[in-house]
């Protein structure tokens, strides 16, 4: 369709589109207020933070961004860090090969293990809950990092694989034909075909291991105490928070959401596509 | 497999690219070649099926014994005894109940809200860009982080900001989170999973062919029935893909609830998630436990059929475009 057709079908009037500017703008800053709240109140010392009216002009301080690293914040940033980078390469090891099987030259019942992966992905976390923390019991891995490293690899891998298989369904078969003829096995179309074309698959279903793993917490408050605790489970310690401590929580609140922010805003356009497993582009 | 491999390629040319390449090979080759083709999956497909599986029985297995935790040795078969109990239960009832409408209320409005940002988002806007990313700030925070700041700063009676923003018209010191519990709870999950509906309505909207909304213009349609005739028909797959993978997220809904209300008060805010949390992690009771384990499964993949037939049909959809 020509450019100049989408414009005769868009093109209102300067003023509505004011108009509706202006209702979306209202709507955008109403939906992130709690999110620049939360930033506002970081940067603040605690008496401005609980203060009445609200304190919107301040000297900003990092004050409550030491005293929360000071305190016994980063063992859980480190243990949430491990959890999810662990998680995120075993499901890209475990997950490109068998998208593979799936898209490039399907097995056959493809379709049937597609079904098995993702219907996985939504059986009710609590319905596993209590058989993985006696199996965690019994086998000594209460409050160990690697358990919730091998929940994580779970939750994502079903995603992992409908998302690359998007992605692989993508790629032209002349590329695999012409890598067969050069006598090319497994492992060399993989690497010399596949790696390279499939880089923003990677990246789209790490971003969304990512986003799952990091804000864990159902299985991280009940398989983890206090070695393996991760970042939502340092927010725990504010819920019954005395005295003035708004600023501080702010502070740990940031910190704890900042990767998935960054991460999920610099690939929005990965986003989409991995929240529905490649289904929406 | 006995028969020559030969699965049905998802392009016609692949099998005629191949076949072309490589004579089709016969009888124990073609066995071989069927596994060797298969291997590549084993490793994922295994994993899944160890830890999704195994649990998964242990629950329907630990429903049919009455086994606390706290008493050494209470290990015994109790038949559907568990089942029984968690059925004829009050707190059962009103677990469900609030499951229910947290997740239509959450769904419906999250929907609602979603698809009107969404169109106001692929209109004529200035700021397309940076709107969309104020507006997926929510879906991003950590959820224990926003559920900590929503309960402190904003809803706090006394220093919270809705609490001074409401004050001139007399709404300033409602105690929003305790009178109001469950719609408390509800809109946190709402504005949480607003930018989510509204991501996967955007991108359906930006897949709509523009020369059948030109043509529909040419010929007399008005905005509205335009919408209602062309764009809502056309975008339904997408709405309904946004809501039943919300509804999977939201039925399972713990960590707010956890962090504001802890189920409370009384009850007003105890899901299925957390029902079952306090039955095994309060009162150590495996076998009840996971009796409600095994009901909440059931009750998911009723939603989960719904949603993996509309992924498949978007999948096709795709497919042919």
């Amino acid at each position: 369709m020509s450019i100049a057709a989408r414009r005769r079908h868009r093109a209102p009037h300067g003023g509505s589109r004011l108009l509706w500017s202006v209702v979306g703008w209202v709507v955008a800053i109403l939906f992130f207020f709690p999110v620049l709240w939360m930033a506002l109140e970081a940067f603040k010392s605690e008496p401005q933070a609980a203060s009445i009216p609200p304190t919107i002009l301040f000297t900003p301080t990092l004050d409550q961004f030491q005293a929360v690293l000071a305190r016994d914040f980063p063992p859980f940033f480190i243990n949430s860090a491990i959890a999810t980078i662990g998680s995120t390469l075993l499901v890209l090891v475990l997950g490109l090969p068998a998208a593979y099987a799936l898209a490039v030259r399907p097995i056959k019942r493809a379709r049937d293990a597609l079904f098995f992966f993702i219907s996985t992905r939504f059986l009710p976390f609590a319905a596993s809950l209590v058989p993985l923390y006696i199996l965690a019991r019994d086998l000594h891995m209460l409050d160990n990092i690697f358990a919730l490293v091998a929940i994580y690899t779970t939750i994502n891998l079903p995603l992992g694989v409908w998302l690359l298989r998007s992605f692989l369904l993508e790629i032209p078969n002349d590329l695999f034909e012409a890598a067969r003829v050069d006598g090319a096995g497994f492992v060399e179309e993989l690497t010399r075909v596949v790696l390279p074309l499939v880089t923003p698959g990677l990246a789209a279903t790490s971003l969304i291991c990512l986003i799952f793993a990091w804000n864990e917490f159902f299985y991280a408050v009940n398989l983890t105490s206090s070695i393996a605790a991760t970042s939502p489970i340092f927010l725990v310690g504010f819920i019954s928070g005395r005295g003035l401590f708004y600023a501080k929580l702010s502070a740990a609140a940031m910190l704890c959401s900042l990767p998935v922010l960054l991460a999920g805003w610099i690939a929005q356009k990965q986003l989409i596509r991995g929240l529905t497993m490649g289904a929406v582009k | 497999m006995s028969q020559p491999n030969i699965s049905e390629p998802a392009v016609p040319g692949r099998a005629v690219a191949a076949g072309a390449a490589r004579p089709r090979p016969a009888g124990g080759t073609a066995r071989r070649d069927s596994w060797v083709r298969r291997l590549p999956l084993l490793p994922a497909l295994v994993y899944v099926f160890l830890i999704t599986q195994i649990p998964f029985a242990l629950t329907v297995y630990y429903s049919l014994f009455s086994w606390n935790l706290l008493r050494p040795g209470s290990f015994q078969f109790a038949g559907l005894q568990n089942y029984a109990a968690v059925l004829s239960e009050s707190s059962t009832r009103i677990a469900i109940a609030n499951t229910v409408v947290l997740t239509l209320f959450a769904v419906a409005i999250a929907v609602v809200i979603g698809v009107a940002i969404a169109l106001l988002l692929n209109g004529e806007i200035f700021g397309k860009g940076v709107l969309r990313t104020l507006i997926i700030g929510p879906f991003l925070v950590m959820p224990t982080a926003a559920a900590l700041i929503w309960k402190d700063t904003l809803l706090n009676p006394i220093f919270g900001l809705v609490a001074y923003v409401l004050t001139p018209v007399g709404l300033g010191h409602v105690d929003w989170v305790n009178r109001f519990p469950m719609a408390a709870i509800v809109t946190i999950e709402v504005w949480r999973w607003t930018p989510f509906m509204m991501l996967i309505v955007l991108a359906g909207l930006q897949s709509q062919n523009l020369e059948t909304l030109e043509a529909a213009r040419v010929d007399g349609a008005n905005t509205i029935s335009t919408f209602r005739y062309i764009t809502l028909p056309f975008i339904r797959p997408f709405v309904e893909l946004g809501a039943l993978l919300g509804s999977l997220f939201i039925v399972q809904t713990f960590d707010s609830i956890y962090m504001i209300t802890q189920g409370g008060p009384g009850q007003a805010t105890t899901n299925i998630p957390f029902l079952l949390y306090l039955v095994a992690f309060q009162g150590f009771d495996v076998g009840k436990a996971s009796a409600i384990g095994v009901f909440s499964v059931v009750l998911t993949m009723i939603v989960a059929s719904f949603a993996l037939r509309t992924l498949f049909t978007i999948f096709h959809v795709e497919a042919r475009r």
